[in-house]
């Protein structure tokens, strides 16, 4: 069980910059508890203070009923941590990197076996190789097999899939479903909004705080907003004329795609006869089902 | 002890797995030897002379002869004129030039005083003073053959005798001097280096959020640097004693002892400088400002420490290298006993137990 009340962290002289501005969020057994949110929302900060690794300024966590900040003895034997970088020995090979880890835990590869092998099976054929010369999906199998080699009651992922290949993601995935049927608890990171629908529950983050948290589906539901897709050629220009639009609330490039909101009274042909009118051809606009990224977009909005 | 003896068993593939590292530390030790031992030799040979003779007599050529005959001096012959000396020492041929007055001899057995000029070139004062020192000892020595015993009733004779170094090596001087530095070096840079390594890449997050404890993660930093410096000692002593020549006067266990302690405080003062600098290259430009220049330049090891202002003498009170290299000498050339080295042994102890705990005081259980 991971239990956070009102965390507070700020950074710089007299706390000039807010990184972590009052999150309360529980998160249990079989979860897999996702943060989602952009590259300085605070998602670090708020994994390291539940790594015991910083100190917050005010609130409490527990982990399991430890503190992170007293029992931080306690917290740093039950806790599998796997930081943002890829942080194990590049010039150690796979196999010394698991030892190291394994050892360090109190315990060996063979005791827990069991708990890594679905994981380091896939990377055991290079076992003799260094790390270093792994590629981003091995080494992210390699770190979660050493976060996991001391079966931990929690385990700590920041952005563990960032720069990895899209089908070692999904595989990496599979793994945390795995691992969440054993009961362990899992708090994970990321900034790819669809890795999103694969967690238990998430929690939308921004400028330090939680805008939103719910199951995956949940967030979608509560979407309120008229969503349309637009393609259509020099769509770089076709952005900017559509945030030019009285009837557009907002709009963001999705790939080669434009997503847009707009207000009830606008209709599609109309939108449409006014884009022709500017000179652009080859639209395609329809109405669509939200993402997390577009619900992440309105709340961050509001 | 199963993580202690994991870690360190890390860090040695780290080391090992680091050719050109390993190259250096282990390689350091015996290029600085061989190179003071051999290549930088501060003894002053071939002292280029001439001679400026406007009126030769039997007296300059007396001293001409001598100077010929002393293995020091390389006797480049009697110029003419006061433009040739002039332009030789220029051109940086001639080390020393002695010149003779017109009509010397004559000048002397009238009045009864003879004036000889020494030029000495010194670009290198050293060498021009010692060149200096030698020719005054050399032009006395025949005018005192040249007077005979009964020119004045009793006669002072010296004889000097160099004991500890009777032939002037200086390898003497340097083998305790590359000992004092060698063994700073690679203790302090290396164990700094290989921490700040693990928080600049990051490993050092996931050590803090396991169950290691600080102490265990600093014993097994030092262990490895520990055995590389023991063997950086035996390798020094060993080509110092076999190539170079220099003795072990005295016992071998005391230097040894004194050498582990100062290891020691090499090691901790690569920790100290570990929890105050965050990066790799801070940690390179410290250990090198507070170890290569003081251990170079304050420690006695190249300008005795006798010779400094005070303000600088004072300021190589703090300097390890030079209470270690005191020792060493004592110990290694002069042969004394423990009795001789014990307050250097305190200062050494004292030195570590300050940065211990400066270090404790600054290790941190977390990442900031």
């Amino acid at each position: 069980m991971i239990e956070v009340t009102d965390l507070r962290k700020s950074y710089g002289r007299q706390g000039k910059t807010l990184a972590i501005d009052g999150i309360s969020f529980t998160a249990g057994e079989g979860e897999i508890f996702g943060v989602i949110g952009p590259d300085g929302a605070g998602k670090s900060t708020l994994f390291r203070i539940l790594a015991s690794l910083i100190l917050p300024d005010s609130g409490k966590a527990l982990l399991n009923g430890h503190d992170v900040v007293n029992d931080y003895r306690k917290i740093r034997q039950i806790i599998g941590y796997m930081p943002e970088r890829f942080s194990l020995y590049q010039d150690l090979s796979v196999e010394e990197n698991l030892q190291f880890f394994a050892t360090l835990f109190h315990t060996t590869i063979e005791e827990n076996y069991h708990l890594i092998s679905d994981i380091y099976r896939q990377i055991e054929p290079f076992k003799k190789r260094r790390a270093g010369a792994l590629s981003g999906g091995m080494k992210q199998k390699l770190a979660l097999s050493c976060a996991l080699i001391h079966k931990p009651e929690i385990l700590i992922l920041d952005e563990p899939t960032t720069g990895v290949d899209p089908v070692s993601r999904k595989e990496f995935w599979d793994m945390l479903q795995r691992l969440k049927a054993q009961g362990i608890i899992i708090l994970v990171s990321t900034a790819y909004m669809d890795e999103a629908r694969q967690c238990s529950r998430i929690a939308l983050m921004q400028g330090g705080s939680f805008i939103a948290t719910d199951t995956p589906q949940g967030i979608i539901d509560s979407y309120r907003e008229i969503l349309w897709s637009v393609e259509g050629s020099r769509i770089t220009a076709l952005l900017y004329t559509l945030r030019q639009l009285p009837g557009v609330k907002s709009c963001f490039a999705f790939g080669e795609r434009l997503h847009i909101t707009v207000r009830e009274e606008l209709h599609l042909e109309e939108l449409k006869q006014e884009l022709v009118g500017q000179g652009f051809d080859d639209l395609r606009i329809a109405p669509i089902k939200p993402t997390i990224e577009d619900c992440f977009m309105a709340i961050d909005n509001q | 002890m199963k993580q202690l003896i994991a870690f360190v068993e890390k860090e040695f593939y780290h080391i090992f797995r680091d050719n050109r590292t390993l190259l250096v530390i282990l390689g350091m030790p015996v290029v600085q030897i061989l190179l003071f031992g051999f290549a930088i030799n501060m003894e002053v040979q071939d002292i280029r002379v001439a001679l400026y003779t406007p009126t030769p007599d039997t007296f300059s050529q007396g001293i001409a002869e001598k100077i010929r005959q002393n293995s020091y001096f390389n006797f480049q012959g009697s110029m003419q004129t006061m433009q040739l000396v002039e332009e030789s020492m220029r051109k940086g041929e001639l080390d020393l030039a002695i010149v003779f007055p017109p009509h010397f001899h004559r000048d002397m057995t009238h009045s009864g005083e003879g004036k000889v000029q020494l030029i000495t070139s010194s670009a290198d004062p050293n060498r021009g003073s010692i060149a200096a020192t030698y020719a005054t000892a050399i032009i006395s020595q025949y005018q005192m053959e040249q007077a005979g015993p009964t020119a004045i009733p009793f006669q002072i004779t010296t004889e000097n005798r160099m004991i500890y170094n009777p032939r002037m090596k200086s390898a003497y001087m340097f083998v305790p001097g590359i000992m004092g530095l060698v063994l700073m070096i690679i203790s302090t840079i290396m164990t700094s280096v290989s921490i700040i390594r693990e928080k600049e890449r990051g490993t050092m997050e996931v050590l803090l959020a396991s169950p290691l404890k600080q102490a265990t993660m600093i014993v097994a930093k030092t262990i490895p640097y520990l055995i590389i410096s023991l063997l950086n000692l035996i390798s020094i002593l060993l080509l110092s004693y076999f190539v170079l020549d220099v003795p072990i006067r005295g016992s071998l266990l005391l230097l040894t002892l004194l050498s582990l302690l100062y290891i020691f405080l090499s090691l901790s003062f690569g920790l100290t400088i570990s929890t105050l600098v965050h990066k790799q290259i801070n940690a390179v430009i410290v250990s090198a400002m507070t170890v290569m220049i003081p251990v170079l330049m304050l420690s006695g090891m190249i300008f005795p420490i006798n010779n400094m202002p005070p303000a600088l003498q004072y300021l190589s009170l703090v300097v390890p290298a030079r209470w270690f290299i005191d020792a060493v000498r004592k110990v290694m050339i002069q042969g004394l006993g423990i009795s001789m080295v014990w307050q250097e042994m305190l200062i050494l102890t004292g030195m570590i137990l300050l940065l211990l705990t400066v270090t404790i005081l600054k290790t941190k259980k977390r990442l900031e």
